[in-house]
């Protein structure tokens, strides 16, 4: 219990500090409105040339826009969330600091970043998504189960977002320079985000790799469960089953970077 | 008290009208927007520097001091014309510093204490070429002045070492030498001594002093630590609230604020309160351990020989009054003059 | 002539400090490789989701694809130099929040070439690179009777739209000292600007078309002369010279951009933020 309340307040410093940006979030949710008109008109083009694409009619593709340019800084899709403020304690040695705190330094990571995607969802995200739903038509479900399915995969997706970001951060303990990192972290992003196309829209083999890789936990599966087009529990299993197995991975990377801090000595 | 404000010392008072470095009712005022509720917002001037005058003759090293916000680095930021002045005349080397700025540039050395401004993941040489090219220097006067002050600050060895790697007097002290390299007239020092070891300080007050001496450049110095003022300047600039307070000696910054020196005692036991000779006192005491006060003008040595006869003296210690004590002191003898 | 001498005294300036960053930026060799792989690819996964695009279409808004690749090749190509010689412009607000922009005010040399030459990265040449493929797979591909006019309307275009996104880069840095936290707005004009200028203006709406045409200029960089190329129509009414009014643009964007600049700086000389 004492260690929930710590975790919760680590969330809470985490909203809070990005809450602090005003002319940043600002800045972000113009800048989300501007791509979000960009990318609907050529969805729209591209619909009309070919109706159903990935099973979507023009409403729908209209709406994974929206919900793309929603959960862009949400989810820290292209990077720039609590793995930026890691590498740059990697890159430091400040980190030697967080590894003596009787907290878990996963845990710790992961809570900061769910107040930053709270807040960025809040502050950023909702208001270019309402704009789209104002200004052009949208595909969203009326009844409240399609919502709170929604509410659940959002909540995944940030954990599998954060998990594949922290990895990438702990690789800095033997890059000891996180910008190719970044770089990394952007493309695989963007791309297999679904931010340039939706995942279904990917032509044969190469979707279906696609559609399994981590990264379709992040904005394809949300839309998809928002918008009835699969199976909410198959979606869960799908996102729970990459969250765990990444969070794993991290916590193996986690104690071989703590060895070499500690060889190291700092 | 009132009229310390705006008298020059010994030194700024000579050659009046042909000061290097020349200020006349010099004014910043910043316009600040407030928020003061949801969407209400108040507009409010702040006057940052408030109509301050003093001329600086070629060759002198000034201390400029005053509490946090009070000023001075809006008074250095017009001098190197990084700010516009919002009134007044201002002067350097002759030249108007906002509308030369880089005319100027190649006449001043500033040093910011706690920015570098030197290439974190080059060799320390390597900031130094490009101040050679940016500044065009001549090679051969590079060469020479690069020789020079590596020598005089020991940087010798470390020139092909990357900055990131230097401690933090090191960069301090390959910051001043980039600050240098062009000859500087008139050489700006933000802090230059914060965060230093008391090896590094020295070695720099040292540097500063043969600069001033051997090559007559003229320094200007903001510090929060008295002891670099102390050893390095003849003459003391104290600035708060946007006004000078004070112009003038040193030791006639101690007779104006009144400071006081601490001396403490550790005794061998409790005693009663040491009985000093006037106007020594004791100000605190607890337990063995006494704190007395004693003028900054005066040596310490009388007193503590008479208390070392007098009683069984374990230890001793004499702290030096800082500039804030000093200042505040000051306004309390303002306040009921 | 002293507008001149500023000019090259700027280029020099310039030079000096991107050698610098260069040089910094090889002390990191790995994450430098790395980097250069990653910006090529980053700008390539654009071309790659266009590809997509028209796996299961083929035309999007009328156009074909070669048609759509010389859109992409030409704004990728004009922006990607823009890109490496102004783009790290937008960390000009957090020096100013950290106070090292002062640094550069008490510099012999122009602030704007040091604001510019700031983190100048050599892989910004990997956007370049891209687009000049594209732009050279889509030359031989697109079906156009190449006249002179049209030939020497090419590189035209990447000059005058690396500057047009010059210009916007540096009003954009002026925007920044007026609002240091918002330097994403910024991206919206550029990388907005890039992504809008790789699809055909049919795709949009005519008053989004008429913004970028007349409001910020960017239809200038392809938009504009490469309807003319293709012999397609633009969907608002424009002159036919507008096809060759590209360079003009590009110099009024500039001319503007650098008031914009020097008002900016001459505020934050005046109010010290």
């Amino acid at each position: 219990m004492g260690s929930g309340r710590l975790y919760a307040a680590v969330a809470a410093g985490g909203f809070r500090r990005y809450a602090t940006y005003r002319a940043a979030t600002v800045a972000g949710v113009f800048t989300n409105t501007v791509f979000g008109v960009i990318l609907v008109y050529t969805y729209l083009a591209l619909w009309d040339e070919k109706p159903h694409l990935g099973g979507y009619d023009q409403a729908q593709a209209v709406t994974y826009v929206w919900l793309g340019q929603c959960l862009y800084a949400t989810l820290a899709i292209q990077g720039g969330g609590a793995e930026k403020d890691l590498m740059e304690r990697i890159r430091t040695g400040e980190i030697a600091v967080d590894l003596y705190r009787p907290a878990d330094l996963q845990l710790w990571w992961l809570a900061g970043d769910v107040g930053r995607a709270l807040f960025q969802m809040l502050g950023r995200g909702v208001i270019p998504f309402a704009f789209g739903a104002l200004f052009f038509p949208m595909a969203l479900p009326t009844s409240v189960t399609p919502w709170a399915a929604f509410v659940v995969t959002l909540l995944l997706a940030t954990v599998v977002s954060f998990a594949i970001r922290y990895l990438a951060a702990l690789s800095v303990f033997w890059l000891m320079d996180g910008m190719g990192v970044n770089q990394v972290l952007m493309v695989t992003g963007i791309f297999f985000s679904g931010m340039v196309l939706p995942l279904n829209a990917f032509p044969g083999i190469f979707g279906e790799v696609v559609r399994v890789l981590p990264w379709a936990a992040q904005l394809q599966m949300p839309a998809d469960v928002l918008m009835g087009e699969t199976d909410p529990l198959r979606a869960f299993v799908f996102q729970a089953a990459w969250a765990v197995a990444l969070l794993a991975a991290g916590r193996l990377l986690q104690s071989a970077a703590t060895r070499r801090v500690v060889v190291q000595g700092g | 008290m009132a009229g310390v404000t705006g008298t020059t010392g010994a030194a700024g008072a000579a050659g009046a009208g042909s000061g290097f470095v020349e200020l006349d009712g010099v004014e910043k005022v910043f316009e600040v927007r407030k928020k003061t509720g949801f969407m209400k917002r108040e507009r409010r001037q702040v006057r940052a520097v408030d109509s301050i005058s003093f001329r600086v003759e070629r060759g002198e090293m000034v201390g400029y001091i005053g509490p946090n916000g009070a000023g001075k680095s809006t008074t250095i930021k017009m001098l190197t014309g990084i700010l516009t002045p919002s009134a007044g005349r201002l002067r350097v080397a002759g030249i108007d510093p906002s509308r030369e700025r880089t005319r100027l540039a190649h006449r001043i050395g500033v040093v910011f204490g706690q920015r570098t401004t030197l290439w974190w993941d080059l060799p320390l040489v390597d900031s130094y070429r490009l101040m050679h090219r940016m500044y065009r220097i001549p090679d051969a006067r590079y060469r020479e002045n690069l020789d020079r002050l590596v020598e005089l600050l020991d940087l010798g060895d470390l020139l092909d070492v990357p900055v990131r790697q230097l401690s933090l007097g090191q960069r301090m002290r390959g910051d001043i030498v980039a600050a240098l390299l062009h000859d500087p007239e008139v050489l700006y020092l933000d802090e230059p001594t914060i965060g230093l070891d008391v090896v590094s300080k020295s070695r720099v007050r040292e540097f500063l002093r043969e600069l001033n001496a051997e090559r007559g450049t003229t320094v200007l110095l903001t510090t929060h630590d008295l002891q670099d003022i102390e050893q390095l300047c003849k003459r003391v600039m104290v600035i708060d609230h946007g006004r000078l307070m004070y112009d003038g000696a040193l030791t006639g910054l101690h007779e104006a604020g009144d400071s006081e020196r601490t001396l403490v005692v550790d005794l061998e036991r409790e005693l009663p309160p040491i009985e000093a000779p006037a106007p020594a006192r004791v100000v605190r005491v607890d337990g063995p351990r006494q704190w007395l006060a004693f003028p900054a003008t005066e040596s310490a040595a009388p007193l503590v020989a008479r208390i070392a006869a007098e009683y069984p003296l374990v230890d001793l210690s004499v702290r030096e009054p800082d500039i804030e004590a000093v200042i505040a002191k000051m306004y309390a003898e303002r306040a009921t003059a | 002539m002293a507008e001149r001498g500023v000019l090259v005294e700027g280029l020099r300036a310039y030079r000096l400090i991107a050698g610098m960053w260069v040089r910094s930026s090889m002390t990191y060799r790995t994450s430098f490789v790395v980097t250069v792989v990653g910006n090529l690819t980053v700008t390539g996964l654009d071309f790659v989701g266009i590809l997509l695009m028209f796996s299961q279409v083929d035309s999007l808004g009328g156009w074909s694809l070669p048609e759509v690749a010389f859109l992409y090749g030409l704004s990728v190509t004009a922006f990607g130099i823009a890109d490496l010689v102004l783009g790290s412009m937008d960390v000009l607000g957090a020096r100013m929040r950290d106070g090292s922009f002062d640094t550069l005010l008490v510099r012999p040399v122009p602030v704007l070439a040091q604001v510019g030459a700031d983190r100048f990265a050599l892989r910004r040449l990997g956007r370049i690179t891209q687009g000049a493929v594209v732009l050279g797979w889509a030359l031989v591909s697109v079906d156009v009777d190449w006249t002179v006019p049209k030939v020497l309307l090419v590189p035209v275009m990447v000059v005058s739209g690396a500057a047009i996104f010059s210009a916007v880069f540096v009003a954009g840095a002026a925007f920044q000292i007026f609002a240091q936290d918002a330097a994403e707005v910024q991206n919206a004009f550029t990388y907005g600007g890039t992504t809008l200028l790789q699809y055909p203006p049919a795709v949009f709406g005519k008053d989004l078309v008429r913004g970028v045409t007349f409001m910020v200029p960017l239809a200038f960089v392809n938009w504009v002369p490469a309807a003319h190329v293709l012999g397609r129509p633009y969907p608002i009414g424009l002159p036919p010279w507008a096809a060759f009014a590209s360079p003009l643009v590009a110099v009024a964007c500039c001319v503007l951009a650098g008031a914009a600049w020097r008002v900016g700086l001459r505020s934050y000389r005046s109010t010290g933020s």
